[in-house]
């Protein structure tokens, strides 16, 4: 944390005089950053001299809960009361760092940042009270937006302050909480933004818009990567409300109306010849092949103790392989764009604001900052919206037909279109001594890279996803861990949990399958490789054998693991490290008609401090139902290079009444949180397909479950 | 392109578009009233539920031609104060992550409430199984419902 100097206080003095306004700078998070910034505020906060908080929030909302969690870090260092606080969301800024929304990383990359801006301002209130009063600022605390000197029992709100406050030097090293003082870290706290949430109000990207804004639609080759070869407009454009018919880059046609309808019947009559290029042929087989082709190319290693190869003695192996899945957020890809010539304005639901501004910038020829991006909330994101095509679409159209114009994808368009979880074939492999426990253990991860495809940096060949995602924590005497990264056709994606997801599958399962070849319980099993407290780096993270281990045990506890089963009632479990969260499930399950219904899920994590406990629990129950969506009927498939999946007909996500009792619980930790939005994913499609295998002695080895 | 008049939530409208226009886009794009929202265009998913005439109706595929003279509501008409019963519940049992469906949630309970006013669980379940929540807020949906329904007495 670098030093908060006077210069860059007065980087928020916009509002200088009207209140106190303090700016904080720190590195860039992410080392491999390539931005020209060395340090910038990540966000600030506005005190009004009516006692007015302002949070300025720099994440995407999408449901996660960073437009209550942020501000929260931020106001028990600053003792604010809770009910001044207000919160401004931030477009894309130079201001913030990195403000990209992914990677289960909102609340651990702000934790520190927004711990020190609530702590120096509380200590320069504190020190302009103690000046007004003529007393010891030691002498002097802070409650409820109130500095108070109970000696002399005067009170002064923070409102009153803010002129003198705003003189004051910023303090380098303001002390922080300790947790036993927390009072809103920790507590069940509503969210700020659920009325307008019940209303109406609550303003999406698709619902902002402008006087004289057209609507456009685009028409695209329904083979993946195929493009125009030519077009005819005539019929389309004689549909009353279209006002402009534009190719966009070489890939589409947009219809441009007054009206979405009108841009829906405009792109029906549109007649275009597609160049359906070289993955006309292409099938879901196909890319399964290219990825067991690669299974045996040279590998890159992520993770090795000892020597796998020098282990002789029983061998067990299996292969798992995972679909292609996609996002399907509620709301559609959209976004708003006003090109005027030498700048640009959007307003765009996006996980990814300034990565926005500069592809946006890119295509129209202009620079960043001349590129303002607005944000809206995002109607759900899993990674769909880290995405930019959408945004740099509505520019275009809007350049081309001279107009302010949003851009809408249908539903059908999100399906066919999007860039999807990538594919993957994991071979795994273990020797087992004669207690049945793994002497040697092998997995080797075969799935395209995400960054490569997209043609961003992949450092030595390992995807940089996998170093959050795909740690093993069980401790065997010799493991490797090895990836190897297929070329595929299909567009790719990050989406909720990743590479973990796929790895969990495969170690959780394979566990299950090596703990019944021993004749054990599978969760003894496990236990019995989490015997010893041990530190496992992996990459940039320091994982705890310990912390595996106690959620394990508690979701054990919790779920009654050790009790006998109802007649007809069957569980399994399983475990897995991502994002710096240790997360672990038990799924009970019956069978009905060899299909199984999952009953109940409990769920246990320890993502360290807890900030909302209330917001946790969504994230758990949102993680166990998207992690079911995907087990139980997830998949993307491709014949004559087309995707198959069209609306929530043929990619269907759970209806209320499919979904399981869910319990949630938590370690109680004072250890700096980790991520939550992903790490209680991966878990359950193992720990169901192993309940799956107590009822029926069947192991499923290829998800998904019910149409695999 | 026809004219039409429209009752909604309250109020005559009239408009003058396509008579195969889905209501659904004359509420946002014609009438601004964009609290409901397009999730599938194929009533699939429930997030552009309305009332029509007090029915839990997909506007999506609801042609605008299909309800002149009827009266429509709306997210933004279920109640003048935004203090409808179950807006009140859904926010008590604090239901919405992303939010984007929520509005079609809520319209559809408050058709469910008006015609079962004691509602069981499975009845909630069974009544709120056509609106999707790709956040997975189902739980406390149902919660916020039964909750709505016992603070008007009923509930069982």
């Amino acid at each position: 944390m670098s030093p908060i100097s006077r210069r860059q206080f007065l980087v928020g003095g916009a509002v200088a005089g009207t209140g106190l306004v303090l700016a904080f700078y720190l590195p860039r998070h992410g080392l491999h950053s390539s931005s020209k910034i060395e340090f910038a505020p990540n966000a600030y906060l506005h005190i009004a001299p009516d006692g007015k908080v302002t949070v300025v929030v720099a994440r995407s909302e999408m449901g996660q809960g960073v437009r209550t969690a942020l501000p929260m870090i931020l106001a028990e260092e600053l003792d604010a009361n809770w009910s001044d606080i207000a919160i401004q969301q931030a477009g894309a800024s130079t201001l913030f760092g990195d403000q990209s929304t992914g990677g289960s990383a909102s609340v651990r990359t702000t934790w520190d940042p927004m711990r020190q801006a609530g702590a120096a301002a509380r200590e320069m209130l504190v020190a302009a009270a103690a000046e007004k009063w003529g007393v010891p600022a030691a002498d002097c605390t802070t409650e409820k937006g109130f500095v108070i000197h109970s000696a002399s029992n005067r009170r002064a709100g923070y409102g009153d302050l803010v002129e003198r406050a705003a003189k004051l030097p910023v303090p380098k090293e303001p002390k922080l909480k300790d947790p036993s003082r927390y009072t809103l870290i920790g507590k069940p706290t509503p969210r700020l933004d659920t009325p307008s949430k019940t209303n109406g109000t609550a303003e999406f990207g698709i619902d902002f818009r402008m006087p004289g804004m057209k609507y456009a639609i685009l028409a695209r080759c329904p083979v993946i990567g195929g493009k125009v070869a030519s077009y005819d407009d005539s019929e389309a454009r004689k549909f009353p409300g279209v006002v402009n018919v534009v190719k966009v880059g070489d890939y589409a046609v947009a219809v441009a109306a007054d009206s979405v309808f009108a841009s829906l019947q405009g792109r029906k009559t549109l007649k275009v010849t597609w160049d359906d290029g070289p993955n006309k042929d292409l099938t879901t087989a196909a890319v399964f092949d290219a990825l067991r082709k690669a299974a045996n190319d040279k590998s890159v290693s992520l993770q090795s103790v000892g020597d796998v190869a020098s282990v002789r003695g029983r061998r067990i192996e299996a292969e798992y392989e995972l679909p292609m899945l996609a996002h399907a957020p509620m709301e559609p890809e959209n976004c708003f764009a006003h090109h005027l010539g030498s700048t640009c304005e959007i307003w765009a639901p996006t996980q990814v604001p300034q990565d926005v501004r500069d592809s946006v910038a890119t295509a129209l020829g202009l620079k960043p900052e001349d590129v303002h991006v607005n944000l809206t909330l995002l109607g759900g994101g899993f990674g769909r919206r880290l995405e930019h095509d959408y945004a740099v679409e509505a520019a275009l159209v809007s350049k081309a037909i001279n107009a302010p114009v949003r851009v809408i994808w249908t539903r059908e368009d999100d399906m066919r279109f999007s860039m999807y979880r990538p594919p993957s074939v994991h071979h795994l492999s273990a020797v087992v001594d004669a207690q049945g426990a793994p002497a040697a253990f092998t997995h080797r991860l075969i799935s395209p890279t995400i960054s490569g495809q997209k043609g961003q940096p992949v450092d030595g060949g390992i995807d940089p996803d996998l170093k959050d995602e795909a740690a093993f924590l069980y401790l065997v005497p010799n493991l490797s861990v090895e990836y190897v990264a297929p070329p595929c056709a299909v567009p790719l994606a990050w989406l909720r949990s990743v590479y973990a997801a796929q790895a969990a599958f495969a170690n959780e399962s394979f566990l299950d399958e090596l703990a019944h070849a021993a004749g054990k319980d599978p969760l003894q099993y496990r236990l019995n490789l989490l015997q010893d407290d041990k530190e496992i780096t992996y990459f940039d993270t320091k994982w705890h054998t310990g912390r595996l281990r106690g959620v394990l045990q508690l979701v054990a506890e919790k779920s009654g693991w050790d009790k006998p089963m109802p007649a007809g009632h069957y569980h399994g479990i399983a475990a897995h490290g991502c994002f710096g969260t240790y997360a672990a499930e038990v799924v009970e399950i019956t069978m009905h008609d060899g299909e199984p219904r999952v009953d109940r899920v409990v769920v246990a994590v320890d993502c360290g401090q807890v900030i909302n406990p209330n917001i946790l629990e969504q994230q758990l129950h949102s993680a166990v139902i998207f992690g079911l969506s995907a087990a139980l009927r997830g998949q993307i498939t491709v014949e004559h290079g087309q995707i198959q999946q069209t609306n929530f007909d043929s990619y269907p996500i759970l209806r209320n009444n499919e979904v399981p009792a869910i319990e949630t619980h938590f370690v109680e930790s004072h250890e700096a949180p980790t991520g939550i939005g992903e790490p209680p994913v991966p878990p359950l499609a193992p720990a169901l397909c192993n309940a799956i295998f107590a009822a029926t002695r069947k192991r499923i080895r290829k998800l998904p479950i019910l149409m695999g | 392109m026809s004219e039409f008049t429209l009752r909604i939530n309250g109020t005559e409208r009239k408009i003058d578009v396509a008579p195969d226009t889905p209501l659904l886009w004359v509420l946002r794009d014609t009438l601004e009233l964009t609290g409901t929202k397009y999730g599938c265009g194929a009533g699939l998913c429930g997030a552009c539920t309305v009332h029509l005439d007090g029915e839990a109706t997909r506007s999506c595929i609801t042609p605008v031609s299909a309800v002149a003279g009827r009266a429509v509501t709306t997210i933004e008409g279920l109640s003048q104060t935004g203090a409808h019963l179950l807006q009140q519940a859904w926010i008590a049992e604090d239901v919405p992550q992303c939010g984007y469906c929520q509005s079609g949630q809520i319209m559809q309970a408050a058709a469910f409430l008006a015609k079962t006013p004691h509602p069981s669980e499975q009845e909630i379940i069974e009544a709120m199984t056509g609106n999707l929540c790709r956040c997975g807020t189902y739980h406390r949906i149902r919660r916020a419902v039964a909750r709505a329904a016992s603070s008007a007495g009923g509930g069982r």
